[in-house]
Order: structure tokens, then C-alpha cells, then sequence
């Protein structure tokens, strides 16, 4: 082509508009102007190098140790390659913590799905000024205290001798509170030592997590087709169920991840509030401890990771990062 | 922190290869004017958390050794520092100074250099847990025991005598069930208190230490943990959760450390505690000389400062400990009394059982469950296997 080759040709010489170099900051800036991936090079490598070496680096570092075992008799760690970590975790008793720990997620999740979708759903389409505003305070204000405060207060407020059985005593509903409390399993001697009391205070905990992407995927949702919806005469639970539910799910997903993996790393909160009973978080802790059983330790560490990155996957299939 | 192990697992083995040689100090110097000390929380107070727990700042005045204190909150974390190195001292538990010793992490001290060293309680200046083959490698700090806890309202008149109340089920005075109204620690040590309760109970299986437990000992100890996890509605981990869990749990009787029952009592809750019939666990610290110690003078000058000051009365009072200097009790150096003492268990010394790491080559028989496998299985226990 020739209209490239003789650019003079066709825009008359303007030497004015083409300053000279003025010094080592031009050539550089002219350098990588001509050059774009050395600009894109400079920028990514401090980022990129804290996630190679610092992330990447501790996480295959931790992968190594799982696959080291611990000597039955000596408690010595045996350096060399082997599975018998892994199948370690198999065991009756450590397979319970896996399970009561995904259970225990899993519960979270659904609980944060069922209280998060009202009030997401009224900020979104109905809150308007002063309201909204209120709405995000009433939301963020349990993120600005401190996670330690909050659980502390909660198990004050589960405790046996604490307010909700004062106040169920109170209206005469002791009988409904020692019903669930006489539950298998979930049930225990008080709130504050049951799996009931865990998996409220942890739904306290994340569930902003789980209306903040709730509410800015039902924020998208086109009136326009609310519309559309009544007009070819659905009902209000038609176009809930068939319009505003499958158009908001990425954002329930997105926001499944969050209470999913916060709870299944959490390893403070069924340490103060429940049964003892461990969760994953907990076995790493106690493990890596004074029992110096890291093989075992990181291999429970794994656990939550491949969990997770199934999770992500299914969630990815559905589209759950479209609305990030 | 795993880093930290790695480091000190090589440094450990590396160490252990080797072997140096190492001698204590013949003399002191001059006062190098600054001294890092590893020290439990709480176990060094300059006055900023009360200001009448002081035991700082008259040394510092004094001697000119400027003190920095590193808290560590488990015997492991104690250990990794002092391998990582850059600290005089640590107040090592009975299963830390082992390690540190056989590490070549400390060195022996020369007692002659601590003039106060003769008021040292004599049941402790040659105690096994900081004395080698006869060589001092530390100075005792500070003990306690692990003692039972019990609500003064529910038992009434007659307090428990056996640490049955918590390892079986039965009915309280009060005359309904423990269960749901006990505790027990959440640390796998907790297996020896088991152990403990067996040595008395079953003496056919031949516990002679509850910490030394081969197969068949241990898979008693367990079985009554079993029953205990079925009475234990919460185990407890955080001294001020169990605290807590007194005041509005409901709890009727529990394993603890005599510092949860003086704040507990000092806040008006009726509970009281005893040394029950068994005995009890306990824990004795020490305190250890790096073995690189750069500020070895300072470091000696508070070894003797620990023995000879206010420290040993406070500090008493302060974690409901009890002092290695007898006559700290009585001499009114500091808040500590007689009575106070006694409270906290000084008497009860023969009836304590401290604190040492379960190891696989035990002294007392050929092969013993190692203290890993206490964990794994503890962690089974309170979930219910």
C-alpha cells in the first residue's frame, strides 16, 4: 500500500507538532511506546513475581509436604514421595472432620442464600436514596468490628444462662428451644455448644459476602424485561422463578463461593462457639502444632483447595464469573 | 511457622551431628544493656497491663539491661525461636527444655555466678526436666498445677474428692446428671490426665507415668476419654471461654489451671478447686540460656533477678502459679501469702505429675505412643470415634 509508505503526501509537514527529545525520560517513554509488551512486561512483573514466588512458591511448598509421611515410631518425617499421607486422611475420624466440615459449608451456603435473597432483592429494586444508603451501612456495619467482638458477643448471646433462652423463657418457647436443642446431632446441651450455634454464628458472619454479589446481579436484571414479563401475563412467582432467578444465579453463585470457602477455612469460630469438634481449619492448626505432623497438616490443607476448585469449576459452567 | 519448624527440624539435626562441646561462663562482665527474653504471655509484666504487676523496671533500672520480651503461645513456637537464634533467654515448659537441651540449643549454667540459687526449693534444683546428667541448663521460673475446678453450689458441703466428676457419669450433689455440666482442656496432653486417673483406678495395667504409655495403656486412656466426650458439651482451649462458660454455661466441675479459679472467685463466682485423690498434671517452667546468648551478663543478672526480686511473689499471683523460691511466699517481697500458696497448690508438689513430651523411646518402658499420635487420636475422641 502506498498511502503508509508516503504519509507526507497527503498531511502537509508540520515540524512544530514533533518536539525533539528532551532527555532519558522521552527515550524511555518512546521506547516502550514502540515497544507495548515491554510496558505490559514492566508492569506485570511485581505482581506476577508476588504470585509466583510468594503464592504459587508456599502453595507448591505445601503440596511437597503432603506427599512426606511421618514416621509410625519415631514421629520422624520421612522425606520421600508417597500416598500413605493422603490415604491418612481416610480414616473414620479424619474423614469426619472433611465431612462435617463441607456439611457444615454447604448449610452455611443455603442459609445464606434463603436470608440474603429478600433483602438483596429489596435493596436492589426498591431501596432509593436514604434507604439505599442505609441499606449498605446495615450491611457493612457488622464488617467494621472486629470478627473476634462479634463472635465473643455471639456466643454470649447462644450461652445457656444468655439472652435467647432468657427471652424464650420469657414468651413460654423454652419447650420449642429444648425441642431442637434435644435434636440428634445438631442438637447439644446449649445453643452456644451445638452445631445449631455454629452454623448461625457463621451465617452472621459471611453473609454480607453473600448479599453484596446478590444485589449487584439483581441490580442488572433489565426492568425492561419485568415488563416483558407481565405483559405476556406471568405472575409475579412465574416471573420470580423464570426471569429474576436464573438471570440473578451467577451473582448467588458468586456469592456461594465466598460462604463456602470462608467457612471451610474457618478455624476460629467452632473453636469458640460448639461442640469441640473439629473442622479442617482446626486439624491443620493443631496438627502442624506441637505434633509436628505436617505431612498430615498440609494434606488436610489440600483437602478444602480441590474441593474448592471443583466448586469454582461447576460455578464457572454456570457462569458465575460473567458478572464480576 | 512451618518455615520456622523446617529451619529448626534442620538446625536440630544438623546440631545433633555435631556435638560441640559447650561450657558455661566462668565470670560475669559488664552489663551489655539489653536482654531478649521468649516468654509465655503474661509472664513478663512491666506494669502496663496492671500497674501493680511490676517486675521489670527495677531491673532495668538497676542493671541498665534494657528488657524485650518475645511471647510465644505454644512450647513449639518457643523452640523455633530459640533454633532461629537472637534471643538470651526462654521460659522453656518441661516439654520444650528437653528439646532445647538435646538440641545444644542452651547452655549450662554456672550456678555460682546467681548468688540467690540456695533459696531455690530443693524439691526442684535437680528436677529432670532442666538438669542432664547432673548439669544445670536453666534456672526454674515458675509452677502450677492443673487443678479441678468445681461450682461451689452445686456441690455444696461435699466437694469432689476424685477426678470421677469428670471422666464418668454420675449424678452431682445437687442431684442432677453431670453430663452436659463438665469440661475438659482441648489439648491431647489432656490423654495423661486420663492416664493419671487409670494409674489410681486400674493399677493392673502398670501405668508408672502418664506421659509413658505403650499401646495397650494408652488405648485404656483413651476409652475413658471416650465417656468423657459423651458429659463434655464444649472442651475448652481459650482460659477466658472456660471462664465464660462458669459464669453463664452452667458448668458444674472442670480441669483448669488455678488462674481461671482466682479470676473467677475474684469476680464474685461461686467455684472453688481441689487436688483430687489421683493427683494432678502440672507444668514447670525454666529459665534457659541461649546458647549464643550475646547479652549472656544481662541474661545472668535476671536469673538472679527472678530468684531475688518481687518477681517470683507477683508472678505468682498474677497466673496463679507458685514460685520456685519458697520463701516467697512468706517473706512479703511481693502481694504473695502463706495462704496464697498454698491456694495454688504449693503443698501439693509429690501429687503433681509435670509436664513432659510423650516420646516413642520412653524411659520407663521399651516402646510408648509418641505424642503425634496423641494428637490424631484426640482429634478422633472429640469427634466422637
Amino acid at each position: 500500500m502506498t498511502l503508509a509508505a508516503q504519509p507526507s503526501d497527503r498531511t502537509p509537514a508540520t515540524p512544530s507538532a514533533i518536539l525533539p527529545e528532551r532527555g532519558a525520560g522521552d527515550r524511555v517513554s518512546a521506547l516502550l511506546w514502540r515497544h507495548p509488551n515491554l510496558l505490559l512486561a514492566a508492569l506485570l512483573i511485581l505482581p506476577l513475581g508476588w504470585l509466583v514466588v510468594v503464592y504459587l512458591g508456599s502453595l507448591s511448598a505445601l503440596l511437597l509436604q503432603s506427599f512426606y509421611s511421618i514416621d509410625e515410631f519415631s514421629g520422624q518425617i520421612r522425606r520421600e514421595f508417597t500416598l500413605s499421607t493422603y490415604a491418612e486422611l481416610f480414616r473414620p475420624a479424619n474423614l469426619d472432620i472433611i465431612i462435617r466440615t463441607v456439611a457444615m459449608s454447604a448449610a452455611v451456603t443455603l442459609g445464606a442464600v434463603v436470608i440474603a435473597f429478600p433483602i438483596a432483592y429489596f435493596a436492589a429494586r426498591y431501596a432509593r436514596g436514604h434507604w439505599k444508603a442505609l441499606f449498605y451501612l446495615g450491611v457493612m456495619l457488622p464488617l467494621w468490628s472486629s470478627y473476634l467482638v462479634k463472635v465473643y458477643a455471639w456466643k454470649l448471646i447462644l450461652a445457656r444462662e444468655g439472652i435467647i433462652t432468657w427471652a424464650t423463657d420469657g414468651i413460654g418457647a423454652s419447650a420449642v428451644l429444648n425441642g431442637i436443642l434435644a435434636l440428634p446431632v445438631i442438637g447439644g446441651t446449649s445453643l452456644s455448644t451445638s452445631y445449631i450455634g455454629t452454623w448461625l454464628v457463621f451465617l452472621y458472619v459471611w453473609l454480607p459476602y453473600m448479599i453484596l454479589p446478590m444485589q449487584a446481579s439483581l441490580e442488572r436484571v433489565p426492568q425492561s424485561m419485568l415488563e416483558a414479563s407481565a405483559d405476556l401475563g406471568a405472575s409475579r412467582w412465574q416471573t420470580m422463578r423464570t426471569v429474576i432467578f436464573p438471570l440473578a444465579l451467577p451473582g448467588i453463585i458468586a456469592g456461594s463461593i465466598f460462604t463456602f470457602s470462608l467457612t471451610m477455612g474457618d478455624y476460629i469460630i467452632p473453636q469458640i462457639v460448639g461442640s469441640s469438634r473439629r473442622f479442617i481449619g482446626q486439624a491443620v492448626y493443631q496438627l502442624q502444632g506441637t505434633a509436628g505432623n505436617i505431612p498430615l497438616a498440609a494434606a488436610f490443607a489440600v483437602v478444602p483447595i480441590v474441593i474448592m476448585l471443583i466448586y469454582l469449576t461447576i460455578a464457572r459452567r454456570k457462569g458465575a464469573f460473567d458478572a464480576l | 511457622m512451618k518455615h520456622l519448624r523446617l529451619m529448626g527440624t534442620t538446625a536440630l539435626a544438623a546440631m545433633l551431628g555435631v556435638m560441640p562441646a559447650v561450657a558455661q561462663i566462668a565470670e560475669l562482665g559488664t552489663p551489655e544493656g539489653k536482654l531478649n527474653i521468649v516468654a509465655w504471655p503474661g509472664y513478663i509484666e512491666r506494669g502496663e497491663t496492671m500497674a501493680e504487676f511490676d517486675w521489670v523496671t527495677k531491673f532495668e533500672e538497676a542493671t541498665g539491661c534494657m528488657v524485650q520480651v518475645k511471647t510465644a503461645n505454644t512450647s513449639d513456637e518457643m523452640v523455633a525461636l530459640m533454633n532461629e537464634g537472637g534471643f538470651d533467654l526462654v521460659t522453656a515448659s518441661g516439654d520444650a527444655s528437653l528439646r532445647l537441651v538435646a538440641g545444644q540449643r542452651v547452655q549450662p549454667i554456672n550456678l555460682s555466678l546467681i548468688p540467690s540459687w540456695g533459696t531455690v526449693d530443693d524439691r526442684l534444683k535437680d528436677a529432670p526436666w532442666y538438669v542432664v546428667d547432673g548439669v544445670h541448663y536453666g534456672v526454674p521460673y515458675q509452677w502450677g498445677p492443673n487443678v479441678l475446678m468445681y461450682n461451689t453450689e452445686v456441690f455444696g458441703d461435699s466437694p469432689p474428692t476424685s477426678w470421677n466428676v469428670v471422666f464418668e457419669e454420675m449424678d452431682l450433689p445437687d442431684g442432677k446428671t453431670n453430663k452436659g455440666r463438665v469440661q475438659a482442656y482441648d489439648g491431647p496432653i489432656h490423654i495423661a490426665d486420663a492416664a493419671q486417673y487409670l494409674m489410681f483406678h486400674k493399677p493392673e495395667l502398670g501405668i508408672t507415668s502418664p506421659y509413658e504409655l505403650n499401646q495397650e495403656q494408652y488405648d485404656a486412656a483413651l476409652d475413658v476419654l471416650r465417656v468423657q466426650r459423651t458429659l463434655t458439651a464444649r472442651y475448652w482451649h481459650d482460659a477466658f471461654i472456660q471462664m465464660d462458660d462458669f459464669r453463664n454455661e452452667g458448668m458444674a466441675a472442670s480441669g483448669t489451671w488455678p488462674f481461671q479459679v482466682n479470676l473467677l472467685q475474684a469476680d464474685g463466682v461461686p467455684v472453688a478447686s481441689v487436688i483430687p485423690q489421683e493427683g494432678a498434671t502440672g507444668w514447670a517452667d525454666t529459665s534457659m540460656l541461649h546458647v549464643n546468648a550475646e547479652n549472656t551478663t544481662c541474661a545472668y543478672l535476671w536469673m538472679e533477678h527472678t530468684l531475688a526480686s518481687n518477681l517470683q511473689a507477683d508472678l505468682s499471683v498474677w497466673f496463679g502459679a507458685n514460685p520456685v523460691v519458697p520463701a516467697a511466699c512468706t517473706d512479703g517481697r511481693g502481694m504473695q501469702t502463706a495462704e496464697g500458696c498454698t491456694k495454688n497448690g504449693f503443698d501439693d508438689f509429690e501429687r503433681i505429675r509435670f509436664w513432659t513430651t510423650p516420646v516413642t523411646k520412653c524411659e520407663s518402658q521399651g516402646e510408648c505412643v509418641p505424642y503425634y499420635r496423641w494428637v490424631s487420636d484426640y482429634i478422633g475422641v472429640i469427634g466422637g470415634r
